[in-house]
């Protein structure tokens, strides 16, 4: 059965690792010169080093759901509409083992692919996921959503995730193209949907209040014009690599509030302080804004950040990737149910 | 007939698509050690018995056995069953010689020899992909693989639907010689009855899923009778005559009768009936008054 299987499979298998191994020696020839470089590792980037490690995400987010659409869906659904199945289910082979056989085999090759991209561009991209920086040259740390799916051991929990969905849905609807269209539908919204409703939750983010002022300011931002406009205030919390959830003003009995004090519009001096600070006279308007906050903060408005500190990447990482087996697991449960007792 | 010596035998087994019910109620038993025609017009259920016996079915109702145990049941039991389907699926990337791979590392008692032979008198190329094989070459490659596994029972599914007629008697003599040789028994479902006719020892008639006729080929030649006469009620017959279609015009009746003895009215006039004949008379509405159309034990 392994031999059908492999020999169904070896095509798909062959491209992936052709796709592995090219990826794994374009990151391995210029991975070198990122970890040599020392100060500020950031500013050394050149144009093609950025371009990596974009391409880098970028792989990592396509190849689990190609791995679902070619490798998963017409897994089973290809068997059903070339009739084959009536041929491979009356051979002295049981429909479970044949199943368990292809589906094991589709599975290790997408955790294969996905194991060797990530770990690849995780040694690639470390260097810079482990410099301390301000700005981090505007690159996302890797706790953050985009960075976060690219690194350390989720990605094989994708690969392997949409490959158990693509065979779900294939041996469901039993056409592959609809399977894989489906499979890219559904794998796509998952993706989406984790980040922004799931990850942050795995562990109980932290809550903390921040007093206003100069140093831990990031910006602020008023949404239209009048005397009392609505206003977004950020800042950041102690290490700028933390992923921030939610970022709040309160007001001085402790509520949420959408605008500051009608007085905090005359604070803001047009052209805006970072503008002005660019051209060499923006020492004036910073100091006024100094002023205003720490009246802010005198009258009791204070800032509350909720976030994922950046130390917690490897726990998110093992909670994801749990959350990602178990939901595979509940596929491969209903891929075999389906095949065993309701597919003819 | 018992149980005993059946090689497949069904209890009040029915299977229901969603709404659609494409076998009801269907009693039967096959003995073993024949080549048993299963004819029946389209609709009448003869895939859904044969993927039922096969195991690619569960029924909805009933029983089925096969070889004594339940379709599919497990290895052991798939191994004692051979299936060649409908439009003879094969794989169209794989070659003939993958697919002799692929029986022989799925069937413990694949039988190399025989697949090498039977593929090398047919003339067909071991690296041709199946994909690029001719209908003919193609059920061929799949009968192939039916009767290397060397199964108890081969079960045959309209084998002969996409074949042209060379074709079909080149398929049929092949199958002759492998039951010749290794006496497996062979249900062969067709709506061809001469194709059969060459065949088949025995016979089952299904019509809206359920048994209309069976027995052995030359049981049934024997006992059926064309009568032509003079225009008379068929229920006025003598009791051992049982009447199985009948049509009249205003001074003539022409009946097919199924009886043990012989005819002794010297008003008709006794013809013989071929296989297809038979069958024909079977499938045929009645336009009869009372209940002739029996089960035949």
């Amino acid at each position: 059965m392994i031999w059908l299987s492999w020999r169904q499979l070896r095509i798909q298998a062959a491209a992936a690792a052709l796709g592995v191994a090219v990826a794994a020696i374009v990151l391995a020839v210029t991975g070198p010169r990122i970890a040599g470089l020392t100060g500020n590792i950031f500013d050394q980037l050149t144009q093609l080093d950025r371009w990596l490690y974009s391409a880098g995400i970028v792989v990592l987010a396509v190849t689990p759901v190609v791995l679902g659409a070619f490798l998963g869906a017409p897994l089973v659904a290809r068997e059903v509409e070339g009739g084959t199945h009536r041929l491979a289910w009356t051979q002295s082979v049981t429909r479970g083992r044949w199943l368990a056989t292809k589906l094991g085999l589709a599975l290790t090759t997408a955790a294969v692919t996905m194991g060797v991209l990530a770990l690849a561009v995780t040694w690639w991209a470390d260097p810079l996921d482990a410099a301390q920086s301000e700005t981090r040259g505007s690159l996302p740390s890797r706790i953050t959503p985009v960075a976060f799916d690219m690194r350390g051991i989720v990605p094989v929990a994708y690969g392997v995730f949409a490959v158990a969905l693509g065979v779900a849905v294939g041996a469901v609807v039993r056409r592959s193209l609809a399977a894989m269209a489906i499979t890219l539908a559904v794998y796509v919204f998952v993706t989406v949907a984790v980040p922004i409703w799931v990850r942050p939750h795995l562990i109980p983010p932290v809550r903390q209040t921040v007093a206003l002022g100069n140093d831990t300011l990031d910006g602020i931002t008023m949404h239209g014009d009048g005397p009392n406009p609505p206003t977004t205030v950020t800042v950041h919390t102690a290490n700028p690599a933390d992923w921030v959830l939610s970022n709040q003003t309160l007001d001085p009995s402790g509520r949420a509030i959408d605008s500051l004090p009608s007085w905090f519009a005359q604070c803001l001096p047009p052209p805006p302080p970072v503008a002005a600070e660019k051209a060499g006279q923006g020492a004036a308007s910073r100091n006024s804004l100094n002023a205003c906050l720490q009246r802010l903060s005198d009258e009791g408005y204070r800032q509350q950040v909720i976030y994922q500190p950046a130390s917690r990447f490897w726990s998110l990482q093992w909670a994801e990737t749990g959350v990602f087996a178990v939901a595979s697991g509940l596929l491969a449960w209903l891929t075999f149910w389906w095949v065993r007792r309701r597919l003819t | 007939m018992s149980t005993a010596d059946s090689i497949l035998s069904a209890r009040g087994l029915g299977k229901r698509y969603r709404r659609r019910w494409a076998l009801t109620d269907c009693t039967l038993d096959i003995p073993a050690g024949h080549v048993t025609g299963l004819v029946g017009p389209n609709g009448a259920g003869k895939t859904t018995l044969l993927n039922l016996a096969a195991g690619l079915l569960a029924p909805t109702t009933g029983t089925i056995e096969v070889c004594g145990g339940r379709p599919a049941a497990g290895p052991e039991q798939l191994a004692k069953v051979g299936y060649v389907a409908q439009d003879t699926p094969t794989y169209p990337g794989l070659s003939v010689r993958d697919h002799l791979e692929f029986g022989a590392r799925l069937n413990p008692r694949w039988d190399a020899a025989l697949a090498r032979n039977r593929i090398d008198r047919l003339g067909l190329d071991p690296s041709q992909k199946a994909g690029r094989l001719s209908g003919g070459q193609r059920a061929q490659l799949a009968l192939t693989l039916g009767l290397a596994k060397r199964p108890e029972l081969l079960l045959l599914d309209e084998p002969l639907a996409s074949l042209d007629p060379l074709a079909r008697r080149e398929f049929l003599q092949s199958l002759m010689e492998a039951v010749a040789e290794h006496g497996f028994s062979v249900v062969l479902s067709s709506h061809l009855v001469a194709d059969l006719e060459r065949v088949c020892d025995h016979l089952l008639v299904l019509v809206d899923s359920r048994v209309r006729v069976t027995g052995e080929v030359e049981e049934l030649l024997a006992s059926h009778r064309l009568l032509t006469g003079p225009r008379r009620d068929p229920a006025s017959l003598p009791t051992g005559q049982r009447v199985v279609s009948a049509s009249s015009t205003d001074v003539q009746s022409t009946l097919v009768v199924r009886t043990e003895g012989p005819i002794l009215d010297p008003a008709w006039t006794v013809g013989a009936l071929t296989l297809e004949d038979v069958v024909l008379a079977y499938l045929s509405p009645a336009e009869i008054g009372r209940p002739t159309l029996e089960v035949a034990r």
